[in-house]
């Protein structure tokens, strides 16, 4: 081994022949990485006087920060909302699976669900690196029960809550505890969530709008108090109208503070999001554009009938049915599907499409500065991609934890 | 001395990298050998360290068992500047090829005591046997490194005021800030040049012309320092076209004349057949 390195005896990988997503843009560079951070390499040669100990050959490939998505539901036969005994096992099964879509890291979503399976599912799953083992667990996302009776999609009525005069205690009384939380999506236009916000964001608990009928004051005055993120943009709110666009209008609002962003969850599966509106959305705001799979239970499944809870569920192709209907039962797209998709019905950029899979989460996740990015110093999580951005391989920590077959 | 003239910038850039790899492989490096290599910075020989990189990906050469001594540094400018003379160097040519850190040499213009560092220079370059070829290029005043005019012609690294006409020229890389531009430098000296083995000058576009003219056709003086080259035994120009339109029609046509002769020498060496 050599015995070069002043600043760490650990080994050093140089992947070559890549193009890499480094400041918005694809540059033919080799990417360094040494304890699973990137390194940058001049300082490496000047300061240290060190080398690569490791060459991984990309074949010309592109390598991008690894997908993060932020709300996925389960998948695999798997539903992170049902609480059986082993919780974790489930979770862990679908973070392995996922590591050939690319996804590094992700946040298990929680759907409305009664305060006893928060309190029994929430402390189960702790936060935690990737690696071989699977993809990262980021945290959670709490997908009500704060929500809309009206826009409550397919979110059980039953276990809908408001804010009591107590209002963030009730939530707390609710989730039981918020550590391992990373996201809320809540209804804004529910009484007393102002304070809830502001409280969620005090603890560092990024807050998302969703399953609302909020008209656009309301949704300006909650992310005036620091909610910063819409869930799944269109789905489970107030269509846009000219005289209030609602939610939406969030998009090109005015009244966001001056140098925040607002981040929106857009599933660009081809079917639960109009390409047309997923067009209107880039246009209108492309920096705030992150791709969610929003997958439940039946993806990753092979097409046929499965039996999935109390339900049944038929897949054909792309869409999951309630079996024997053609009420659709949720998405079954995978990251990979999303970015390709994405791409190919924006006509934006593959920089573009890439970003909106990992450095869009990351920023709406408050995590940029360690994930999304391929910057000096950033955790090594990649994907190596074709031209057609077809996953070839997964590295989390710089490691590879996934490859395509030959 | 020998006056390579090609047609334009990318075959004299090509004829050069080309002398460089044959004198490398003929030299047959190895651990107990390294070939050493003096190194000019700036827009001349980018085209140079290009084919450089491509015979290098290519398989025709490696740069495991070669030394590398740069001609010079700016003084004071952080070395992760982009305008530094590290930086050039590590964004055109080492990063791109399987040059040993430990084996390259860059004035250090942030160190305590600027003058050790350069007597710290030298040393190293002796240490290291002197140098085989040394590469370099020319300002169109015809300063060699930052060897601006008047210079001792048997200079040794030390530090430099930069001429106002260099500092001018250079401000475009700073924001065309004068005040941002470095007014010191390190830099090897004429004399230091004058002790490698083999020196090649590569001159190109018509802004050089008249400096190849003072350099080749004039005697030597210190007011254009690169002519202090016609009393070096070992020393090849290589220009373009434009170049050389200065020059005596009765000087290009000589040198163009013995181009078969040259042209021998950038032929693959036999070495190379087994490839």
């Amino acid at each position: 081994m050599p015995s070069n390195k002043s600043v760490s005896a650990a080994p050093i990988t140089q992947f070559i022949n890549c193009r890499i997503l480094r400041d918005h843009r694809l540059q033919r560079e080799d990417l360094w990485v040494r304890e699973g951070k990137i390194l940058d390499p001049e300082k490496l040669f000047f300061d240290e006087l060190g080398y690569a100990d490791e060459r991984v050959d990309c074949e010309n490939g592109i390598i991008a920060p690894g997908f993060i998505d932020i709300q996925i539901n389960g998948g695999y036969g798997i539903d992170f909302s049902q609480p059986s005994d082993d919780v974790d096992g489930g979770v862990s099964f679908v973070a392995k699976k996922i590591l050939e879509h690319g996804v590094t890291s992700f946040c298990p979503t929680l759907v409305t669900s009664p305060p006893e399976v928060y309190h029994k599912v929430l402390p189960r799953i702790k936060v935690r690196s990737g690696g071989a083992h699977g993809a990262g667990v980021l945290g959670f996302h709490l997908e009500g029960p704060f929500i809309s009776a009206e826009k409550k999609g397919a979110h059980p009525e039953q276990f809908l809550r408001t804010f009591q005069p107590g209002g963030f205690q009730d939530l707390m009384d609710t989730y039981g505890s918020l550590d391992g939380v990373a996201m809320v999506t809540l209804a804004p236009e529910l009484s007393g969530s102002r304070t809830v916000v502001r409280e969620l964001c005090q603890r560092g608990i990024k807050v998302s709008l969703g399953h609302s009928v909020a008209d656009l004051s309301q949704a300006e005055e909650a992310v005036q108090h620091g909610a910063s993120c819409i869930t799944h943009l269109f789905n489970a709110m107030q269509p846009f109208h000219h005289r209030d666009p609602g939610i939406v209008g969030l998009l090109t609002s005015d009244k966001v503070p001056a140098g925040r962003t607002v981040f929106y969850g857009m599933i660009a599966d081809g079917i639960h999001t109009n390409p047309a509106a997923l067009r209107i959305a880039h246009r209108a705001h492309p920096s705030g554009l992150v791709l969610v799979t929003d997958a439940i239970t039946a993806m990753g499944l092979p097409p046929g009938r499965h039996t999935l809870g109390q339900q049944v569920i038929e897949i054909q192709g792309l869409h999951a049915y309630v079996a024997g209907t053609q009420t659709l039962s949720g998405s079954i797209a995978t990251m990979d599907m999303c970015v390709r998709h994405f791409r190919q019905a924006s006509g934006c950029k593959v920089e573009e499409a890439l970003e909106a899979a990992s450095l869009h989460p990351a920023q709406a996740l408050g995590i940029s500065h360690r994930k999304g990015r391929l910057d000096y110093g950033s955790d090594a999580d990649l994907v190596l991609l074709d031209d057609s951005l077809n996953i070839k391989a997964t590295f989390i920590s710089g490691e590879e934890v996934w490859r395509t077959g030959p | 001395m020998k006056l390579i003239i090609l047609n334009d910038y990318d075959k004299a850039s090509e004829w050069a990298a080309k002398y460089i790899r044959n004198k490398i492989l003929l030299f047959k490096p190895g651990p107990n050998k390294y070939f050493t290599l003096g190194l000019p910075t700036g827009s001349t020989p980018l085209g140079c360290y290009k084919k450089l990189i491509e015979y290098y990906k290519n398989g025709e050469i490696s740069f495991q068992y070669v030394k590398t001594f740069n001609m010079d540094e700016y003084v004071g400018l952080p070395r992760d500047h982009p305008e530094s003379y590290h930086s050039f160097m590590w964004n055109n040519f080492f990063k791109h090829i399987d040059i040993r850190a430990e084996n390259t040499h860059i004035l250090d213009g942030n160190a305590a005591d600027l003058q050790a560092e350069c007597e710290a220079f030298e040393e190293k370059i002796t240490a290291a046997g002197g140098i085989e070829l040394f590469v370099g290029g020319i300002g169109p005043d015809g300063h060699i490194a930052f060897n601006e005019p008047g210079s001792s012609l048997v200079s040794r690294t030390r530090v430099k005021t930069l001429a106002r006409d260099t500092i001018m020229a250079n401000a475009r890389f700073f924001d065309g800030d004068l005040s941002k531009v470095p007014t010191m430098a390190l830099t090897v000296g004429v004399g230091t040049v004058m002790d490698a083995k083999e020196v090649m000058i590569i001159i190109t576009g018509a802004h050089k012309a008249f400096a190849l003219y003072k350099a080749i056709e004039e005697g030597v003086n210190h007011m254009w320092t690169v002519s202090a080259f016609q009393q070096h035994p070992r020393t090849v120009f290589v220009c373009d076209e434009d170049a050389t339109l200065e020059l005596r029609v009765k000087t290009v046509k000589y040198f163009k004349g013995m181009m078969h002769v040259h042209n021998k020498l950038v032929e693959p060496p036999p070495s190379e057949a087994k490839i």
